[in-house]
């Protein structure tokens, strides 16, 4: 049978969200010839519906649906209502993403082993060999078109890059490049090369940036086995006598309940819409929500130790001009625990426009000594820092039963709060982020506060052991056997790197397991 | 008249007004620049114009940037002068005056120094009409198109091609 699907064929697979995780998922199957109903909350939106704005691309692209927040984060204060800036849309946060696209070094894998037992840390070592990898780093780098892989060129270095190169190189930095990142520096795979416009967070409009929205989404739909439902937001997952789900209830695009039955069902709704639908499912059966025999739905939240360090010189950057985060210092992301943390970050260059500048440099600030960092925004230069938080069990996702959604559904509520080790990690990174532009003549310096998580992590996470976990090595929870998590929720950890990368990765890894139970029919 | 007018600072034009009526008005509910070459002007239908006056003023207090003129402090607290918000502002800006008479002026325009007026800011900034109006400004002063190259941001690029041609790396001081 080919797409459209009937809603009462139960022999297909249900993948909810179509960002990273869910849209190579979906395309991945669909390639293997296996049928996919695909459903996103979001409408469908392409390179030429993209907006160069970013408050206006915010409205058209950001999920906004409530949220709420709580914990000793300085997001709770300043953003209470959004805990995230992730996307709503076909292809997800496939279209804000920088274009990041690292693998995870060795030892993060086995986190639990390499960095031993961290007080008030839940740390676990991932069921996976780093060397089961491998393969998959490199068909999710060639999926994506990463530069300074598989033979392609790296970017050329922006004004931004520029001044971040000769700050690093003049600390003694020698892993300093333009990053391996997801955007074309050559014509590639039908995408344009990259043509240096900026507003690589508004979605790319020369498609030289991947994303799922234009690639592993129509790819997949060419085959004529998946089909993608958007606008379309997932209520609840079903589930029979036995156990097992039998079907998904969600709302369409003109507020109508429907149920698609499947076979298997796959969630990919990142790291805070999965565990809180988990959650939102639950039944007589599974009281506190699907999948969470373990009680571990929706904990170990992490969001990377994050923040930003902006610097004022006496002449022009324009740092907006050009890729967004074509810039990478790796030197600092390898374990070294004498710098007084475990765990590693990158320190990667970053821009924003002067509307979010105003809205990010110093949340909350007023008066001169802000408006005066403004004024010279033309000579500023930025970088970005992400490195590994530690999963908390007390970081974590709950329903919030005191506000609903438009579909009256309760929202997710986003706790978290810094462990020692990240305030550690972000003060180094703070200090070495201001050492790199004070060796190119800073006249002033701002080490500005994380913003709304972008990589949301960890909340349904894979572990050997089903108490330890929601979910086992190939992403099928440890209850459900035709249930799955296929985000960056099934994270055990959640490394220095960005995530992307490794999402994708998985998700190429999860499709060959899947397409293999089919065939045999133990699913 | 109208060159002792145009000798006075904005502020001194406003308290001035403030004080007589409306005689900064151009007809009656306009808030204006300098009255003889006003190139501006702020309609008020629900708020009194010595309130939007104040607030153009307030607004310029907590985001100062001495190369913007007060217009564009205006069009971002314009949105203030409706039904729906008018009578909290005038709470809020009758509290603010309050607080300019505790330290022996007529009102908060009247408040010469800025370090005066902002040491009164410090004492309500937590209050929701202070914040209200801080993070109204962050879009409504910032995500004004007119004013970014002022501060040297050039926006939207797509459309010129991006930058692969017009200087994305052209630094030349490193």
């Amino acid at each position: 049978m080919s797409a459209p699907f009937d809603m009462n064929d139960d022999n297909v697979v249900v993948i909810i969200g179509t960002g990273a995780g869910g849209g190579v998922l979906a395309n991945e199957l669909a390639q293997k010839g296996v049928s996919v109903v695909a459903l996103e909350a979001g409408g469908r939106y392409m390179p030429e519906d993209y907006i160069n704005d970013e408050w206006d691309s915010f409205g058209q692209l950001a999920w906004t649906d409530p949220r709420t927040t709580s914990g000793d984060w300085r997001v709770a204060k300043d953003f209470s209502g959004l805990p995230a800036w992730i996307v709503k849309a076909v292809g997800g946060t496939t279209t804000h993403w920088a274009g990041a696209s690292l693998r995870f070094q060795d030892h993060e894998w086995k986190p639990r082993t390499t960095y031993g037992d961290i007080e008030g840390a839940n740390l676990l070592d991932w069921p996976i060999d780093p060397r089961e990898m491998d393969d998959y780093y490199t068909k999710a780098e060639d999926k994506l078109g990463v530069t300074r892989t598989g033979g392609r060129a790296g970017l050329p270095g922006s004004n931004n890059y520029k001044v971040f190169e000769k700050g690093a190189k003049a600390l003694g930095y020698e892993e300093v490049h333009t990053g391996r990142m997801a955007i074309n520096s050559a014509d590639n795979d039908d995408r344009l090369a990259c043509q240096q416009t900026g507003f690589c967070f508004q979605g790319c409009k020369w498609g030289a940036k991947w994303s799922s929205a234009y690639t592993d989404i129509p790819r997949g739909e060419a085959t004529g086995n998946l089909e993608v439902r958007d606008r379309c937001h997932v209520m609840r997952i079903e589930h029979n006598e036995q156990g097992k789900v039998t079907s998904v209830v969600y709302v369409d695009a003109d507020g109508n309940q429907q149920e698609q039955r499947a076979r298997v069902v796959c969630v990919a709704g990142n790291s805070i819409e999965s565990p809180r639908l988990l959650l939102n499912s639950a039944s007589s059966m599974f009281p506190d929500g699907l999948a969470n025999s373990s009680g571990q739905v929706g904990r170990n939240y992490m969001r990377h130790v994050t923040g930003s360090v902006y610097a004022v010189f006496d002449q022009p950057v324009r740092m907006w001009r050009g890729t967004t985060m074509a810039g990478i210092i790796q030197d600092e992301a390898k374990n070294d625990p004498s710098r007084g943390f475990v765990g590693g970050y990158e320190l990667e260059t970053l821009s924003l426009g002067l509307p979010f500048m105003a809205a990010f440099l110093d949340p909350g600030a007023w008066g001169r000594e802000f408006t005066t960092a403004l004024d010279h925004y033309e000579n500023m230069a930025g970088m970005w820092i992400v490195g590994e938080d530690m999963p908390q069990e007390t970081n974590r996702i709950t329903l919030n039963p005191d506000v609903t959604d438009q579909h009256g559904l309760a929202v997710a509520d986003v706790h978290f709060d810094d462990h020692p080790n990240d305030v550690a990690m972000r003060n180094h990174a703070y200090k070495q982020g201001i050492a790199v532009y004070e060796a190119v003549g800073a006249t002033r310096v701002f080490p500005t506060p994380p913003y709304p998580s972008t990589h949301n992590l960890g909340t349904n996470r894979m572990s050997e052991d089903p108490r330890d976990g929601v979910v086992n090595r190939h992403g099928q929870t440890h209850d459900i056997s035709n249930l799955f998590v296929s985000d960056g929720s099934q994270f055990t950890s959640g490394a220095a790197e960005n995530p992307t990368l490794t999402i994708v990765a998985l998700a190429i890894r999860q499709a060959d397991f899947i397409a293999a139970e089919l065939s045999k029919n133990t699913l | 008249m109208s060159i002792r007018k145009q000798a006075m600072t904005r502020r001194q034009l406003l308290s001035k007004s403030a004080m007589f009526g409306a005689s900064f008005a151009i007809g009656s509910g306009f808030v204006a620049g300098q009255a003889t070459a006003a190139n501006w002007a702020v309609e008020v239908e629900h708020l009194k114009p010595e309130t939007m006056a104040t607030l153009i003023q307030l607004a310029r207090d907590i985001y100062p940037h001495d190369q913007v003129s007060d217009e564009y402090y205006a069009v971002a607290v314009k949105g203030y002068d409706s039904a729906d918000a008018a009578e909290g502002i005038e709470v809020g800006i009758a509290e603010l005056n309050e607080a300019a008479k505790g330290i022996g002026f007529a009102n908060y325009i009247d408040v010469g120094w800025e370090r005066d007026r902002v040491d009164l800011l410090r004492g309500m900034e937590d209050s929701a009409f202070f914040q209200q109006i801080r993070g109204g400004l962050v879009t409504g002063l910032y995500n004004q198109k007119a004013i970014w190259p002022i501060f040297g941001y050039e926006g939207e690029s797509f459309s010129k091609g991006g930058y692969i041609d017009r200087g994305f790396d052209d630094i030349n001081w490193l």
